[in-house]
């Protein structure tokens, strides 16, 4: 059984940049990683023999909505900040627990995908992007999970969300 | 001369009586083989995230009975465990021990629905029957406590919403009493049934390093044989109080995580939920269960990741707060929803059949899938 710490100097020394700090708050510390090297630090805890991290408990797409926010036309939208990822780890051998967190720009949030590593990422991943508008990199199968395949109202999960007007030539509400 | 033969693609639901609730599976057969599933679900997506973040902490749990409708106690419980932890308060032991009563009954009905289910889906219709007699009786005991069969708002954040009703205790005990020869009588009716066992053993064999890398949870990963349940893995409550046992699948008529192996791990479990209710009915303390609730849950800035076992495996609720009187982000981890996904592993070389009996061994609902 490891400690957060311990995991995190684990990471840090063989990552170096691609993991940036660990976060202590309340409840549950986590670390911050690079979106574009999160498959590479997932496979390393699944397989580093001290961590064997075999189980991803929850992957949950986040909007931070630290932009600038603006009312563009009545409607408030938000520029620049991040989309955050997390993810909620545990080894099933040796009952420690870790959560990473990776944020990616709003603007083209890219996170690469993690479901190779561990396959129930696949469906949380199609959710987030689903909701959220996250790009999962190679994604074996990356399309719509929850909303209606010909949805074009944007993304509901984030905070500048706003209903549209009309769905398939109906008025919303009608 | 050969026969000229190429794949079809067969759809099965939205509307089918075998799919338990609005999904449709898209199947891909050659003759009556299955090549490849895919599920299709968001039939019933009401965007119960979304609400979340404009409803006060309170305002949620009656939202959290409607995912898994089956088992709302369980998910109320999840809910409350998450928030508690984020607020870091210390509970009356009366409360946990009823939380406790209530969730163990609550998974005693859960699995009669998904036990007697499972036999009408492949033709016993009796066990069907049986089930929701004995179902009935748990209702009944709700209905008692809290006014509602199948929707409670009983357990809130701090405690719960009113105390047991003064028969309850006596009620329960009559219940343990009458329940476990019935646990019997559906083991001589359906268990131990040879057509029943034609049909689901060695069908859809779960292998436990796929089921762990696929984040299967509850009876489906303890049927492939591996002793994790997180009452006694990650206790929350006061779970770390009580003996009672973990059953496994062990392959008995068949391979070990095969579709009877799952099934035979809900039976087991109930005798196990009766044992914890005696238990907690003998320890159940006195006191007030409502003193612990806070007027007004404003937590500090952070975020929380709680779970709890629910009939169907491990429920998590990931909560985000940045101080505010209602969640900045809430995300479920609903087992349905990942336990669904390996349909396409199980069923692969299977016939059309088979699909019906893996489904229902998975045990799915869809409140809860499409939240």
């Amino acid at each position: 059984m490891k400690s957060a710490e311990e995991i995190f100097s684990l990471l840090k020394e063989k990552y170096n940049d691609g993991v940036m700090e660990l976060v202590k708050q309340p409840v549950d510390p986590y670390i911050t990683c690079d979106p574009l090297l999160i498959n590479h630090i997932s496979l390393f805890l699944m397989t580093h023999e001290e961590l064997l991290f075999d189980n991803l408990m929850n992957l949950s797409g986040v909007d931070d909505a630290n932009g600038k926010s603006a009312p563009v036309n009545g409607v408030n939208t938000i520029e620049g900040g991040t989309l955050s990822v997390y993810y909620h780890l545990e080894s099933t051998k040796f009952r420690h627990k870790i959560v990473l967190r990776v944020s990616a720009p709003r603007e083209n949030p890219e996170v690469e995908s993690v479901t190779l590593v561990w396959h129930s990422a696949d469906w949380h991943e199609r959710e987030a992007f689903d909701l959220l508008g996250i790009q999962f990199l190679n994604h074996p199968d990356l399309r719509r999970i929850l909303m209606p395949e010909d949805w074009e109202g944007g993304y509901p999960l984030r905070k500048d969300y706003a209903n549209p007007e009309f769905y398939r030539g109906m008025k919303v509400p009608y | 001369m050969a026969i000229k033969t190429e794949e079809m693609v067969l759809n099965m639901g939205p509307q089918h009586p075998s799919t338990h609730g609005v999904l449709r599976l898209e199947l891909v057969l050659e003759g009556e083989i299955i090549q490849k599933v895919t599920p299709h679900i968001g039939y019933l997506h009401r965007c119960f995230e979304k609400h979340c973040e404009a409803m006060t902490y309170p305002q949620i749990v009656p939202y959290t009975d409607r995912m898994d409708y089956l088992a709302a106690m369980g998910n109320e419980l999840g809910y409350a465990v998450a928030v508690e932890k984020l607020l870091g308060i210390e509970l009356p032991p009366r409360v946990e021990y009823i939380r406790v009563i209530m969730a163990e009954l609550q998974r005693i009905a859960s699995h009669l629905v998904a036990i007697g289910t499972y036999g009408a889906d492949i033709g016993a219709m009796t066990p069907f029957l049986f089930a929701f007699r004995d179902r009935e009786v748990v209702l009944n005991l709700f209905e008692i406590t809290c006014g509602a069969r199948m929707l409670y708002n009983y357990i809130w954040p701090g405690g719960l919403s009113h105390d047991l009703h003064p028969d309850f205790v006596r009620l329960t005990r009559e219940f343990c009493t009458y329940f476990k020869p019935k646990i019997v009588e559906m083991n001589n009716l359906l268990s131990t049934n040879r057509i029943f066992i034609e049909r689901t053993a060695n069908v859809g064999i779960l292998p436990l390093e796929t089921a762990i890398n696929y984040g299967i949870t509850g009876p489906m990963l303890r049927g492939s044989g591996f002793k994790w349940d997180l009452r006694k893995d990650d206790p929350y409550s006061v779970y770390d109080k009580f003996d009672f046992d973990i059953p496994v699948g062990t392959g008995k008529h068949g391979t070990v995580g095969d579709c009877w192996d799952r099934y035979d791990v809900r039976i087991k479990e109930m005798e196990e939920s009766v044992k914890i209710v005696e238990q907690a009915l003998d320890q159940l303390p006195e006191g007030d269960v409502t003193s612990a609730i806070p007027k007004r849950i404003k937590p500090v800035v952070g975020s929380v990741y709680a779970r709890v076992e629910n009939p169907r495996g491990e429920l998590g609720y990931f909560i985000v707060s940045t101080g505010g009187t209602s969640p900045f982000r809430l995300k479920v981890r609903g087992p349905s929803f990942v336990n669904l996904g390996i349909m396409d592993v199980l069923c692969k070389n299977h016939m059309v059949a088979d699909v019906i009996a893996i489904l229902g061994s998975v045990d799915i609902v869809l409140g809860e899938v499409d939240r």
